[in-house]
């Protein structure tokens, strides 16, 4: 059993109360960083866990905190990016669910640190259930004096607000978010200026996502030093992966970073085996939009080396072998998964959320979907692939915001990997649509487990 | 015209005092969904314009923000609505298959609204349940590991709220 | 009061001093027209506009004096302040070529090509994108995208179909017009220009959404396929106007005025925004003083890529071939590859009075 920092509480009867909560020790990090640390010395403490944002960028945490600028008169905003939307991703769901005061907490301590008095919880508007969980959660913890006026005595005042989206994925972007939260329609922001700069009504403004300002509770209460100690290299503390696709027990499963994707997959602990004794083809390790691997490629990396579930193993090899971390949504596919319809409702879901603000994705995410759907119809021609690699290469990098990349990497992987298998699609029309292609070419994909 | 209630107005009141003086536009996606559950289920041109009164915005705001978000129904919907994910996670675990089962349980396609204006049928795209695949959203919560059974006893589960 | 210190930026080899602030696209546009990038939704006058069509993407390939490393993605000219020591690559990149070029192929692909019956024929700045990069063909074989019709009255006409969605005629609704009436409705590859519910537009200053769009998408219902645009010759004039500058454009056809805008500048930006009754309803001749022929730089396929004047005090004498090899500027798909009259001595900038065929045929080799 690995290190549970998060969710080693969720299962406790009652978790939800505040009262139980406090009896398992909940809001001590509130106690100890506001009447024992002030705001930098949290910030410091963030620094040095290595603390990675955990929403799929992965960029460091105390960092990005201490970017904030702070302008005398003007008021700082801290955002918790809860509207949680990449396929294959819903660990945020399950940690606000099972245990919401761990990330009201987390907020607090994060709201002290960077001068936050009104903060608010983004939470996509599916989760319509989940915001009274959050709301009931914040009535308590201001009964309890650790919300509102003058916080635990140490004159800090904070409250946190929970608003509702309405269905779209582009706001987990960030400046799209705080655009969405200040009324507006979700397009992403040109950047420069960033949100720390210029954000939510144009004050500086920390956008966090959920599990990152949850991590902040075991940083405070055991130190970032300790905490950096878990896991490894860059990979600091734990993770929440959230499992699903065509395995045994498809869940949200908090790892140290330091065990095998094999492990994670197979082990009873995690993902317990591929569903009805199937074999192991192809896995999409970090939500939807990072690149999917073939079995041999996500199990080792090209070097022959054991892959491993944290950043910088899973993005070993680049994206010529290697795939990415992300938001830790990861979905496996069995031997009897297409993979040109999994890469087809895939770039319909990127067609689906571009906000349409820039051109090369409004109108690429569409271009890719139609001719993804002409070759799962049977309708292909085998220039399409070419001229599908050719969209993708054009559209990524070339957007306002990330969901460009987002949209192009999964048509540029599954064609990486699984060329063969689009050109039989296109090449047998008829067979493609009466089977799947099954396993694809490459060296013995059998997994048999050792011992 | 339709007009908030008592309760409806202070809940809307609520909802404007979480932002600063004069930042009451930010209530706009909030005060949308409360107006969509309290006036049948979808948001007429009236409805947004009685919002945009309520917020002292102009219409356009509105209507650009209405129509951009895809959970307000611009149309009337059915009572219950179905609303089936049929991305990636969802697709490999088999919502094909539940989707063409309600279909043919209701005989109507992705879209369209049973003549009684009990149900309507939608698919749409990811909600976050991917582990709990295939699944569907009704109403405020979503309805997991769905099977054909399950579909069965959701439908009828609807339809006996109904005829009370 | 200390005088503004001055950043130092070289772009496709051509060195410029501009002010801190200033943009990349503004540093190029100083340089003069053969380097500067593209803007198709970027206007000056406009606050906030920029940054969506992506047609001026640019190469840094070195940050600054201070931080040198090149920035990893192209960025978008009309929103990057430069840096000073900065050094951009537009037309003199590889990288920046190919995804212009794929940025006028997502342009045109839903774009329904109508410009036999366009009244922005002429003048279209994406005819202009499409001529300077576009390939002759289009790789989409599927339906083009529609839009159901909607009306905006009697002065403006709205053709969706041919929207690149550059918000402009947004922008200018907001910071021109009492109440913006028409917005962006929807999301994604079916967003629209549009009222929402059917409403006429006749904001004082809403015409200026027809000058303000870069194609075919706002045009002039007053005008409406009552002449092509090069047929017509644009005059200064002006009148004593109560609402606005009275500073126009008249397009005339001996004494009949055609049309009336206002006057734009090289890059076809407007100079003074004009009113509608300017715009619209002042369309006698003796409405006017006529102050003489206006001098058009063209930005359109009749007369591609001749800029010329000053807008700033100092201006490079460099010149792009002399500092790339002699390689030609603006000409990216060389149209004498393909055209037998256009050849690369043959420019209508030169020609005295108007363009015959034996003009062309005493250019020929």
């Amino acid at each position: 059993m690995g290190v549970k920092l998060l969710l080693e509480k969720a299962h406790v009867e009652g978790i939800r109360t505040y009262a139980v909560y406090r009896k398992e020790g909940g809001y001590r990090s509130v106690e100890k960083a506001l009447q024992q640390m002030g705001p930098e010395a949290i910030v410091e403490e963030v620094k040095k866990s290595g603390l990675r944002g955990r929403g799929g960028a992965g960029f460091p945490a105390g960092m990005k905190w201490s970017f904030i600028a702070k302008p005398e008169g003007v008021p700082r905003h801290l955002v918790c990016n809860a509207d949680e939307s990449e396929p294959g991703t819903f660990k945020d769901r399950y940690l606000m669910e099972n245990i919401p005061h761990l990330l009201i907490e987390g907020l607090i301590v994060a709201s002290f640190a960077l001068g936050s008095n009104d903060t608010y919880i983004y939470i996509r508007g599916e989760y319509a259930w989940i915001v009274d969980i959050l709301e009931t959660a914040i009535e308590e913890a201001k009964a309890n004096g650790f919300l509102g006026k003058n916080i635990l005595g140490s004159g800090f005042d904070c409250n946190i607000h929970v608003q509702r989206g309405a269905g779209a994925y582009i706001c987990g972007e960030e400046t799209a978010l705080i655009e969405s939260l200040e009324g507006k329609r979700g397009n992403p922001r040109i950047k420069p200026p960033f949100p720390a700069i210029q954000g939510l009504w144009q004050r500086p403004t920390v956008v966090n996502n959920v599990e990152t300002l949850a991590a902040v509770v075991p940083i405070i209460n055991m130190g970032g030093e300790e905490y950096a100690k878990i896991g490894v290299g860059r990979s600091t503390g734990t993770k929440l992966i959230s499992a699903c696709g065509n395995i045994n027990k498809p869940g949200v499963y908090e790892i140290d970073m330091t065990i095998s994707v094999e492990e994670f997959i197979y082990a009873d602990e995690y993902c317990g085996g591929i569903a009805n004794g199937k074999r192991l083809k192809a896995c999409i390790p970090g939500g939807s939009s990072v690149p999917i691997l073939p079995a041999n490629l996500l199990l080792k990396t090209a070097k022959g080396e054991t892959r491993y579930m944290n950043y910088e193993s899973l993005s070993d090899g680049g994206f010529a072998t290697g795939s990415m971390m992300g938001s830790g949504g990861f979905i496996v596919l069995d031997e009897d998964q297409c993979i040109v319809k999994n890469t087809y409702t895939l770039a319909r879901f990127y067609r689906h959320e571009s906000c349409g603000q820039c051109s090369p994705c409004r109108e690429g995410t569409g271009w890719m979907e139609k001719i993804l759907y002409k070759i799962e119809m049977g309708k292909g021609r085998k220039s399409d692939i070419d001229l599908l690699w050719d969209i993708q290469r054009k559209i990524e990098g070339n957007t306002i915001c990330p969901l460009g990349d987002a949209a192009a990497w999964p048509v540029a992987a599954a064609i990486r990997h699984f060329r063969d298998e689009f050109e039989w699609h296109v090449l047998n029309q008829d067979q493609a649509q009466k089977r799947n292609y099954g396993l694809a070419h490459y060296a013995e994909p059998i997994y048999v487990p050792a011992g | 015209m339709s007009q908030f209630s008592e309760t409806q107005m202070a809940e809307f009141k609520r909802l404007v005092s979480r932002y600063p003086e004069g930042k009451q536009k930010s209530a706009l996606l909030p005060v949308l969904h409360l107006a969509q559950n309290s006036f049948g289920g979808w948001l007429s041109e009236k409805t947004l314009d009685y919002v945009a009164e309520l917020l002292n915005i102009t219409p356009i705001e509105v209507y650009e923000v209405a129509t951009f978000y895809s959970m307000y129904n611009l149309k009337p919907v059915g009572k219950y609505m179905f609303e089936v994910c049929q991305t990636g996670p969802c697709m490999i675990s088999g919502s094909d298959n539940i989707i063409q089962y309600i279909q043919d349980k209701l005989g109507i396609k992705p879209g369209e609204t049973t003549p009684d204006g009990l149900f309507t049928l939608k698919t749409v795209e990811c909600l976050g349940a991917c582990g709990y695949a295939p699944m569907m959203q009704l109403g405020k919560t979503y309805r997991e590991h769905l099977t054909k059974d399950k579909v069965d006893a959701i439908i009828a589960e609807c339809k006996s709220i109904a005829a009370e | 009061m200390s005088e503004q210190p001055l950043l130092k930026v070289t772009i496709d080899n051509i060195t410029i001093e501009v002010p801190a602030g200033t943009t990349i696209l503004h540093a190029a546009r100083k340089i003069g027209g053969e380097v500067a990038p593209p803007a198709m939704c970027y206007y000056s006058k406009l606050e906030g506009s920029g940054g969506k069509c992506r047609t001026c993407l640019v190469e840094v390939s070195k940050g600054s004096e201070k931080d040198p490393r090149p920035m990893p993605k192209l960025v978008a000219s009309c929103r990057t302040t430069v840096m000073d020591g900065m050094e951009v690559k537009n037309i003199t990149s590889e990288k920046v070529i190919d995804a212009r070029n794929g940025v006028v192929e997502f342009l045109l692909l839903n774009h329904p090509l109508d410009c036999p019956v366009c009244d922005q024929a002429g003048e279209c700045h994406l005819q202009d994108l499409s001529y300077n990069h576009g390939k002759a063909g289009t790789r989409y074989e599927f339906q083009r995208r529609t839009f159901k019709k909607h009306n905006l009255g009697e002065h403006i006409q709205l053709h969706m179909t041919r929207c690149i969605l550059c918000y402009r005629c947004v922008f200018t609704a907001d910071q021109l017009t009492k109440k913006r009436e028409h917005g962006v409705l929807d999301r994604g590859d079916h967003a629209e220009i549009a009222t929402f519910i059917e409403k006429n537009l006749d904001n004082e200053f809403i015409g200026n959404v027809i000058d303000v769009c870069p194609v075919g998408a706002l045009t002039d219902k007053t005008f409406r396929f009552k002449n092509r645009v090069w047929f017509l010759k644009p005059m200064d004039a002006h009148r004593n106007c109560p609402t606005c500058s009275g500073k126009v454009t008249l397009w005339n056809r001996g004494e009949e005025v055609f049309r009336v805008t206002a006057r734009k500048d090289q890059w076809g930006e407007v100079e003074d925004w004009i009113c509608n009754t300017c715009r619209f309803e002042t369309k006698n001749a003796s409405d006017w003083v006529i102050e003489g022929p206006r001098m058009i730089d063209r930005h359109s396929v009749i007369s591609q890529g001749h800029y010329a004047g000053n807008i700033g005090t100092h201006v490079p004498t460099e010149t792009f071939e002399a500092v790339n090899h002699g390689r030609q500027p603006q000409l990216l798909m060389d149209i004498h590859d393909v055209s037998k009259v256009n050849k690369p001595g043959s420019s209508l900038a030169k020609l005295k009075g108007p363009a015959h065929s034996k003009d062309f045929n005493n250019n020929q080799d």
